[in-house]
């Protein structure tokens, strides 16, 4: 009688998930994990973090279920007695040694891509970030290609307080630029960060690099992305009242679209109008860039 | 001044003074002093958390409802700073005031005048930092790591915030004295090291790791100080300083900040586990040893929290490895409370129920911050809000849950009278609800990619933290709750036997309920 009645109520709640599902501007919105890298150390560094988590996860279920086993068993409603002992020196070593074994194991992979994320050498291209409150500048060294790169005019109008503009509704919404870093695919990028202010930090989570940007500093990171893309992240470290507001947006291209927009013949957003409209085409293969899915 | 007689009654002791100022202002006696503390941690708790709620309302929903950016800066810092140093630190302080004395078998704190003193700091102290609210250019906003040079572009506020925070380090800094010197001198004959109960051994290890690291926290802050005021360029690159300099001082101090508010926590559940499985505590001596590693490695990790700020190779290998090692030492700790409770004798009430939530919470957030450890992957972690969930997973659930297991434990010992256990269990179920709906699907905004510290965000994050927000407010409202059960045992009816609990072990239950003015005028004779 009970699980009859409530089958109606079921049957609207899995409506409104799938619907929320559906919903264009729902991007990745209930996504669990990182998203999948489209740069070269993307697949290693994500692979680290799965096998941390699935250690972590395979420990914290055998204390959970340990813990509960306990409980049920050991409680004196059910009549319970209380045992004696308060040490046991073999049970102690035992589980010193063994999570000593699991460090270890992290340790040695964890030191290898360490040594990989800083290993700035044999680089395509070079391209200066400065940090600033609160927009980013691009200044590709040994091109004559400087600009900054602000927060798009939909964003900043729709993020004022009491602005009444649905950030839904916003392409990208706080993640759009005026000036998007443009770069070549498959090629090793050099990124040389410094900042005009306070500390900011440059973080693309598919691109898989982050690194802080310090005032009368210049820090070194690089990346090298597979896939043609358009790519979004923000500033990660707080930088004063605008620290929620200066997106950045690495657009990589063909060689030739690269070549063409340094000289000046093709807008960064003309590559994105292409780049959507081949991720529109190739949707059904399941194989989009997340970010761009509500254009 | 009375005279005692030999043989002396169960309740011959002295009286309270009647007078309130007398009473409270003047006071030397630990209990008082506790109580005062325990207040006053409660009043920042509330005054904090409803900065969390500002945080949380802001964030709902995309977009900007509420509050200006600004604003929300000054809110995330002041919650940090509030909950930090005026809630959690000053319960510590609070209950090492009510709990050591009568641990040990002492009258009292070996430093009454400096224990009064290092209370009446702190409401002056929280005051002037909450009054910067109200000065031009607003409340700090720089994040309560206070890194240079944002942390400089503070307006009026500044040079109250680092002179309340020498305060706050000056209360600290006594407080621990007067810990260390009491715990040394006053134990009750035949009461060894290795004898004491957990509690003041993980105090002990607390209060020296307060007198090395507060310092160093005064140091960087009159550094920025001088910065600002003065000419100097400890952290600014023009005049040959360097801006992450500051953040190595500061997790120098930061580290073993984050340990002075688990370590008491540890000893906490270390007394409450034992007494509701009817079993003694598994593996007394590795809970003392491993308390003193992880106090040790805390010095040692700092840079952890600096991965992405570009230090070397070598330097992020150290860091990383070090880190990694603190899993150990805190592994063997949750083993030994789950081999406490294994073939026990279980009761749960609220304390325990508190207990059980800050062994298996604490697992979660340890575990996360095992996974922040994997230099490689926290490139990516880093000022997410991944972070954000770890650390309110090891300071909420963690710390706080463990201070509220305290006070439902030694409640009935402090007021005499029992506390309503069904309000009290209520208590528990809505804020263990609350805090993992609150809190678990941060861990997912910070993998998609949310950064932390932001007042609006990206539309795809708008159902995580709208769950989030839902979540803030059910813990926040839960927790008047508290105040209306510790109400239940101030005005019980109730009375508490000697020694509350039936498991219960330790010279405190040896006291009569309420506990005497002066715990022991007579040591008490240790087995």
């Amino acid at each position: 009688m009970f699980s009859r009645s409530l089958m109606p109520l079921l049957a609207v709640a899995v409506a409104g998930v799938a619907s929320l599902a559906d919903l264009p501007t729902a991007q990745a919105a209930w996504d669990l994990d990182m998203p999948v890298g489209k740069s070269v150390l993307a697949d290693e560094i994500m692979g680290l973090h799965h096998l941390i988590l699935l250690i972590c996860a395979i420990a914290c279920a055998g204390v959970f279920a340990f813990a509960f086993y306990t409980i049920i068993t050991c409680r004196r409603s059910t009549g319970a007695k209380a045992a004696k002992f308060s040490h046991s020196t073999t049970a102690e070593v035992i589980w010193t040694i063994i999570p000593t074994l699991i460090l270890v194991g992290m340790a040695i992979p964890s030191a290898r891509a360490i040594i990989k994320i800083e290993d700035t050498s044999g680089a395509d291209l070079s391209i200066k970030v400065t940090g600033y409150q609160w927009k980013w500048s691009y200044d590709y060294l040994n091109e004559d290609k400087f600009f900054f790169s602000t927060m798009d005019r939909a964003s900043n109008a729709a993020s004022q307080r009491g602005s009444g503009i649905d950030p839904t509704t916003v392409d990208n919404y706080l993640r759009n630029v005026d000036n998007a870093m443009v770069v070549p695919v498959n090629k090793k990028i050099r990124l040389l960060m410094t900042s005009n202010d306070v500390i900011h930090s440059w973080w693309v989570p598919e691109l898989y690099v982050k690194k802080d940007a310090n005032p009368g500093f210049v820090n070194e990171t690089w990346f090298e992305a597979t896939e043609t893309g358009i790519y979004r992240g923000q500033c990660t470290e707080l930088c004063g009242r605008g620290h929620g507001f200066m997106p950045v947006v690495v657009v990589v291209v063909t060689q030739p679209e690269y070549e063409a927009w340094l000289a000046g013949e093709l807008a960064w957003n003309q590559v994105q109008q292409r780049l959507v409209a081949t991720n529109v085409s190739s949707e059904a293969d399941g194989g989009t860039v997340a970010a761009v899915q509500g254009e | 001044m009375t005279e005692h007689t030999a043989a002396a009654h169960d309740d011959h002791h002295d009286e309270p003074p009647t007078g309130f100022a007398e009473r409270w202002l003047f006071t030397t006696n630990h209990k008082d002093i506790g109580t005062l503390y325990l207040i006053f941690s409660l009043t920042m708790f509330f005054m904090g958390g409803l900065m969390a709620l500002v945080i949380r309302a802001e964030l709902f929903q995309p977009g900007l409802q509420f509050v200006d950016p600004q604003f929300f800066n000054s809110m995330t810092t002041m919650h940090a700073l509030l909950m930090v140093f005026g809630a959690v630190m000053p319960a510590f302080v609070g209950l090492a005031n009510w709990l050591i004395p009568m641990m040990i078998g002492a009258p009292d704190m070996a430093l009454p005048r400096m224990n009064n003193w290092s209370f009446w700091i702190l409401p002056f102290a929280f005051s002037m930092l909450i009054m910067t609210l109200l000065l031009p250019g607003g409340a700090p906003a720089g994040g309560w790591t206070l890194y240079p040079p944002l942390v400089l572009q503070t307006g009026d506020a500044f040079p109250f915030m680092v002179f309340a925070i020498h305060l706050m380090g000056a209360s600290s800094i006594m407080g621990s004295i007067n810990v260390i010197v009491t715990i040394m001198n006053m134990r009750a004959p035949g009461m060894t090291l290795m004898k004491m109960p957990l509690f003041v051994w993980t105090w002990l290890i607390t209060a020296y790791l307060l007198i090395a690291v507060m310092p160093v926290l005064a140091g960087a802050v009159t550094m920025l100080l001088t910065d600002k005021y003065f000419g100097t360029s400890f952290f600014n690159a023009a005049g040959g300083g360097d801006p992450v300099l500051f953040q190595h001082v500061f997790w120098f101090f930061g580290h073993p900040e984050v340990y002075i508010m688990i370590l008491p926590a540890f000893g906490v559940v270390s007394q409450i586990i034992p007494t509701f499985s009817r079993k003694p505590l598994f593996g007394y001596s590795s809970m003392v040893y491993a308390t003193a590693s992880i106090a040790f490695l805390s010095f040692i990790v700092w840079a952890h929290h600096m991965f992405t700020t570009g230090m070397p190779i070598a330097g992020q290998l150290f860091f990383m490895l070090s880190t990694m090692l603190i899993a150990i030492p805190t592994a063997v700790k949750i083993f030994n409370w789950l081999s406490t409770m294994w073939k026990g004798e279980l009761t749960f009430e609220t304390p325990m129920l508190f207990s059980i939530a800050f062994v298996l919470l604490f697992t979660i957030g340890g575990f996360s911050g095992l996974m922040l450890a994997i230099a490689p992957a926290d490139y990516q972690y880093h000022d997410t809000y991944f972070v954000v969930a770890h650390f309110h997973y090891v300071l909420v659930p963690g710390a706080v849950f463990s201070i509220m297991a305290a006070t439902y434990y030694w409640l009935p010992k402090w007021t005499g009278k029992m506390y309503n256990e069904k309000l009290g269990k209520l208590h528990f179920w809505l804020s263990l609800v609350g805090v993992n709906v609150l809190f678990f699907p941060q861990h997912f905004l910070g993998l998609a990619g949310m950064p932390r510290r932001i007042p609006d965000y990206p539309t795809q994050f708008a159902d995580f933290n709208m769950i989030s927000s839902v979540g803030a407010f059910l813990f926040g409202f839960s927790q008047l709750l508290f105040v209306a059960v510790i109400w239940s045992s101030v005005k019980g009816k109730q009375q508490a036997t000697d020694q509350v609990w039936d498991g219960a072990e330790g010279l405190e239950w040896t006291l009569p309920s309420p506990a005497p003015y002066h715990s022991f005028n007579e040591p008490p004779v240790i087995k």
